[in-house]
């Protein structure tokens, strides 16, 4: 989230798309009715089915799962066209201003410009900005030869990079600035093409998207408009593609940085924030810094690779923060390897293993399944459920040497071996060992949660794991301990990456995790001194204030730069619980602690005009204190603190533009600068904008013969997988309490499907697929309706992603004990690597 | 439990506020179920259902997200999905919370036939005593909203009490501490029908139901758990909420002008008895005449 959950109440217009919070997050959901009740604030649910969340909302739209780009591609043209946006806030906060290298060439035709049919890769050389000065009011752009020169020499090019001074139109009129073009590239999502691809009646969109946008009607700048959106976007061959979309609706619209604004994620589990922060990832390292690749030699280049450099019109500042990237990095390595680490040695920098390819999710299966990952530890996770094509899964299963799950209960991970279909027989043919480990259950181990506000908080056990249960991090340290053991008795390749690992806890095996708290938020390892005056600020041993004191040449380690100020001096900031609210907007500065620096809303300067001053008075957040010199607020300042108005410095300090990206230059997405409509992989039509190019083209499909995807014409009906508020993922199939709720697995479908299969409800049927079958109820219900897509007519059905073969009901076999996942296709989204669960094909058959 | 406990006001060691203060409990008390803010989420049945003591039951699909089709003797609170089609084609979920109403004029209390098996609190509360229910039934008859239900184990009569126990120390009911968004809310009956109709005027001027209103149905005298609704002027759509509720006639008939009449009738019989035996004395045994030979009486 850019913003929290509190404060959503403070909100205008929510537009709730990808998600269900009324369902999902119905504890978060009190923010958005308070929205309601006392500011009037109304809610517009875009969703395949009409939900919990939809009987709550003003307006609710069905849409074809997997058309969310076409429909905020039309939001953008047609707030662009209504003059509902914010001018100031787009000229002087995105890069609207920016121009685009020439060369750059829009997807009319599906592609940007620089691909490669062949490799199936695009070359990003033009997706960045003009070299240049002020060129308002100058519609003819000069000659970039001097630009193309470079490529042309003889020596391999410099790979690309963002020119330090960008050209720049304040007149938005030059026809290569970042604004005219994308006022191009969405000219083509009128809101009839916008029906035919999404299903939606042109007269209802138009009422969705004026609705939204009338937050900003004539350019007024006092409401403010939310989007929260959850897993319903990420699960796509183009998940991120859409958050985009959604992102720069809120940059046009100038409500980032804002109370009651944002772009807000809403997160499925207690810390999967907290998971994604530390790096739960193949792909980044805590705090989101890069990982090493093969190419970086040593650690300065790989610093020079990863630091960026600001990018913008040279009269305008940017602070361009992740320019501290080497102050960052050196702190986590210190962190990681303690005294091992030294300015000789690269600060162990070549003790981090370097990313060649992508081990992402869908990888690790495809892998296990080729014979190449040989075991697998899975904890606080059930790994056959949670993927796609679940029987892959249980067959990669199969073939793995062993397999260790921790968990409080048999699921069907650790049951694989049982899973439906699998014959006594066959049982005896599996090799895979398994372990079980009975771990800790949530309320029996203390530790911080992040959640989706960033708001990291500590929590208490409730009572000891019972029995010869552990805690997850004795687990792990015990393995580690071991390990390490073996490698100090026997040598092996190269042990100075286990060996050296800091594991400076006072008791080894059992690692506190207060003492890791405080590692993430870093100390001083030498005397920190200010360097104006010369004073120490922190002594070495000593817990740091904050990241701002961080430094590159190995005085400081912080095992988590986002994190540090988390535990300091004063104490563990995360176990506070102050309920004082001074504003009254729901900022509560004394609870928890929120990652970055305490700050609840970020890029919130951006919430003042150019002289600093709030653009709703009345929802006053930070502003220039001019007697002072100083920025001021009820919240923390997401900005350097002396930097005056005039001074023009970005609010947007992550980016090296320092202002939001409109047009994502090189380097940030993989499938072009602007979002482009693409179908999902399994769609029941071609691409209506350009049927040549119908798919994601830098999707990579699997292989192995699980990997199989469905004919249009022999499935022809739309599916989703969702969540249902009464349970919790595939865990609460073992409470009484929870399956008391809800019973049984079902399948939602339209009544007007089920009167041409001669269904009713509570009848058993089966879903299909082209790579599984599951079987539940009917739910026949008129909250899913037949769509016209294209002038032909599609139904759309959904089913809950809960039960599985593993559970209460499933033990009695009183259901079919068959996992959702069975159905849905192992194909993922470029850059996040997310699969796709929400649109894919199927048939329905009475069973 | 006893009714005369004292408010609290203050707790020590205690964060955030003091659950139940500023509530006077010589006023009558009121749950205020907003069924346009409510979200489905069955917090208040597990709540009810933990609070006081009952374990789950087996439940079956039944082609909806209800949990069961009618509250239970040990399921005394149950929300009711109802899936409804507006003029404009528009779809809409209402869920509506359906537990005990605590009737001003309770049908039930009025019905039974059993000394203080149920009682009514000063503070509007309906209880039933299940140690003096005799497990007759006639309860369940004289309910408009068919909320009393028969325990075939206990033999005895069972429903929502309103957290009474709670209430009588100073603590909301259980459902409305569960409720995460703020549809469920408890207070003074005064506050509560405030708070209701300020809703209500905020659903038709701002969110276009010009039909929205207060449910505090008249023809039991009001009720202690009063609901919004986005259609006040069709609570049936609500799965079943009576328009117009009254206490059955045949209740009202037999507790009513029946009752009158037959204490009347018995009163009358025994002024009868004693009129006639003023005015003709007791019986007196006639002594046997002896006979005079041939068989008649003198």
């Amino acid at each position: 989230m850019t913003n929290g959950w509190v404060d959503i109440k403070n909100t205008d217009m929510m537009l709730i798309m990808g998600g269900n919070p009324a369902e999902n997050h119905p504890c978060g959901f009190k923010w958005a009715m308070e929205a309601k009740r006392n500011r009037n604030a109304k809610i517009i649910s875009v969703d395949p089915r009409f939900t919990r969340t939809s009987s709550t909302a003003d307006l609710f739209v069905q849409i074809r799962a997997g058309t969310d780009i076409a429909f905020l591609g039309g939001l953008i043209r047609y707030a662009i066209e209504n003059n509902r946006y914010a001018k100031e806030y787009l000229i002087n906060y995105t890069n609207a201003a920016f121009i685009v290298k020439e060369g750059f060439k829009l997807p009319e035709d599906g592609l940007y410009s620089g691909f490669d049919s062949a490799a199936g890769t695009y070359d990003k050389t033009t997706w960045n900005y003009q070299e240049g000065e002020d060129l308002s009011g100058k519609t003819d752009a000069p000659a970039s030869a001097a630009h193309a020169a470079p490529s042309a020499a003889a020596a391999p090019a410099p790979p690309p990079a963002l020119p330090p001074n960008v050209a720049y139109d304040l007149t938005l009129q030059h026809p290569r600035c970042v604004f005219q073009l994308m006022k191009q590239q969405y000219s083509r999502y009128t809101p009839e093409t916008v029906e035919r691809i999404t299903g939606i009646p042109k007269e209802q969109y138009l009422k969705a998207i004026d609705m939204f946008t009338s937050v900003r009607k004539d350019g007024d700048m006092k409401q403010v408009a939310t989007i929260i959106y959850a897993v319903g976007w990420t699960q796509h061959t183009f998940g991120t593609q859409i958050i985009r979309t959604a992102a720069m609706i809120q940059l046009l619209l100038g409500n980032v940085g804002r109370a009651g604004g944002g772009v807000n994620a809403l997160r499925g589990h207690s810390n999967i924030q907290g998971a994604t922060d530390m790096a739960g990832l193949f792909d980044s390292m805590p705090g989101y810094l890069k990982v090493p690749t093969p190419t970086d030699a040593d650690l300065a280049s790989f610093l020079k690779r990863t630091t960026p450099t600001s990018s913008k019109p040279s009269p305008w500042g940017s602070w361009n923060y992740y320019s501290n990237t080497p102050a960052f990095f050196v702190s986590l390595l210190k962190a990681l390897y303690g005294d091992a680490a030294t300015k000789e040695n690269g600060f162990g920098f070549d003790y981090l293993p370097r990313v060649d390819r992508d081990y992402s999710w869908t990888h690790i299966w495809e892998d296990m399944y080729n014979g190449k990952v040989k075991g697998m530890m899975a904890f606080g996770m059930n790994g056959v459920m949670i993927g796609p094509d679940t029987n892959k899964n249980i067959n990669a299963l199969k073939k793995a040497d062993w397999l260790v799950v921790g968990e409080i209960y048999q699921d069907e991970t650790s049951e694989f071996w049982r899973a439906p279909g699998i014959t006594a027989d066959e049982q005896k043919t599996i090799n895979t060992t398994v372990y079980r480990l009975p771990c800790a259950g949530f309320a029996e181990k203390d530790g911080s949660m992040t959640n989706s506000a960033r708001w990291v908080t500590w929590k208490y056990a409730a009572v000891p794991p019972p029995g010869q249960a552990r805690l997850d991090q004795d687990i792990v340290a015990q393995i580690f301990l071991r390990v390490r053991d073996l490698y100090k008795k026997e040598g092996g390749k190269f042990p100075d990456p286990i060996l050296n690992v800091s594991w400076a806890y006072a008791d080894s095996a059992h690692p506190s995790l207060s003492q890791v708290a405080m590692e993430l938020n870093g100390k001083a390892l030498a005397d920190l001194k200010d360097d104006k005056t010369g004073q120490v600020v922190v002594k070495a041993g000593q817990q740091l204030p904050g990241f701002a004191l961080l430094k590159d040449d190995g005085t400081t380690m912080c095992g988590n730069w986002i994190y540090s100020g988390c535990w300091t001096e004063a104490g563990s900031q995360i176990q506070r619980r102050g309920t004082e609210d001074p504003s009254g907007m729901g900022v509560f500065p004394n609870w928890s602690w929120s990652w970055p620096a305490n700050r609840r809303v970020l890029y919130n300067r951006a919430s003042c005009n150019l002289d600093g001053k709030p653009w709703d008075p009345e929802r006053k957040q930070v502003w220039w204190n001019e007697a002072a010199g100083k920025w001021a607020g009820n919240d923390v300042p997401d900005f350097k603190a002396d930097s005056h108005p005039k001074d023009h410095l970005g609010p947007f300090i992550m980016n090296p533009e320092g202002v939001g990206r409109l047009f994502a230059p090189i380097g940030v997405l993989a499938e072009g600068p602007f979002p482009e409509h693409y179908e999902p992989i399994e769609s029941p039509t071609k691409n209506l904008l350009h049927p040549e190019q119908s798919n994601n083209p830098l999707v990579k499909k699997f292989k192995s013969p699980y990997d199989k995807f469905g004919d249009p014409a022999e499935y022809t009906i739309v599916c989703t997988t969702y969540r249902l508020t009464e349970q919790y993922h595939y865990w609460t199939k073992n409470n009484p309490m929870n399956v008391q709720l809800i019973p049984e697995p079902f399948v939602e479908i339209p009544v007007e499907l089920a009167e041409e299969k001669g269904i009713r409800g509570r009848d058993m049927i089966h879903v299909i697929s082209a790579r599984g079958k599951y079987t539940a109820k009917a739910f026949v219900t008129r909250r899913l309706r037949p769509m016209m897509i294209d002038g032909r007519k599609v139904y759309q059905i959904g089913l809950p992603i809960h039960q599985g073969y593993r559970g209460i009901q499933e033990d009695a076999e009183r259901d079919a004990r068959t996992p959702a996942n069975l159905l849905t296709p192992a194909v993922t989204d470029p850059n996040a690597h997310t699969p796709e669960s929400k649109g894919f094909l199927v048939k329905v058959e009475k069973a | 439990m006893s009714q005369a406990s004292t408010e609290l006001i203050r707790i020590s060691g205690h964060p955030g506020t003091v659950p139940g203060a500023g509530l006077n409990r010589e006023f009558q008390v009121c749950k205020l179920v907003d069924t346009t803010t409510c979200i489905g989420c069955k917090a208040c049945e597990v709540a009810c259902l933990e609070w006081n003591g009952y374990t789950f039951s087996e439940t079956t699909f039944d082609n909806s997200y209800q949990t069961m089709p009618e509250t239970a003797w040990n399921y005394w609170n149950l929300i009711k999905f109802n899936e409804h089609e507006r003029a404009d084609g528009s779809m809409m979920l209402l869920m509506r919370k359906d537990q005990c109403m605590h009737c001003e004029d309770p049908g039930c209390l009025a019905a039974c036939p059993a000394d203080a098996a149920i009682v009514q609190y000063a503070n509007g509360i309906v209880d039933f005593q299940q140690a003096n229910c005799i497990g007759c039934g006639y309860c369940m008859t004289g309910c408009p909203f068919n909320i009393p239900k028969f325990s075939p184990e206990a033999r005895k009569v069972f429903k929502c009490t309103l957290c009474n126990d709670r209430v009588s120390v100073g603590l909301e009911p259980a459902c409305i501490k569960a409720c995460p968004t703020g549809c469920l809310h408890f207070g003074t009956k005064k506050e509560m029908k405030e708070m209701a109709q300020t809703r209500a005027d905020q659903l038709r001027d701002v969110s276009g139901f010009a039909d929205a209103g207060v449910y505090d149905p008249p023809g039991v005298s009001g009720t202690h758990v009063i609901y919004v609704l986005h259609d006040a002027k069709n609570p049936e759509l609500y799965g079943g909420l009576p328009k117009d509720p009254h206490i059955p006639y045949s209740v009202r008939l037999w507790k009513g002008p029946l009752k009158w009449l037959g204490n009347l009738a018995m009163v009358g019989g025994l002024l009868g008895l004693a009129w006639h035996y003023m005015r003709f004395g007791p019986k007196k045994e006639e002594p046997i005449q002896p006979d005079n030979g041939n068989g008649r009486r003198p």
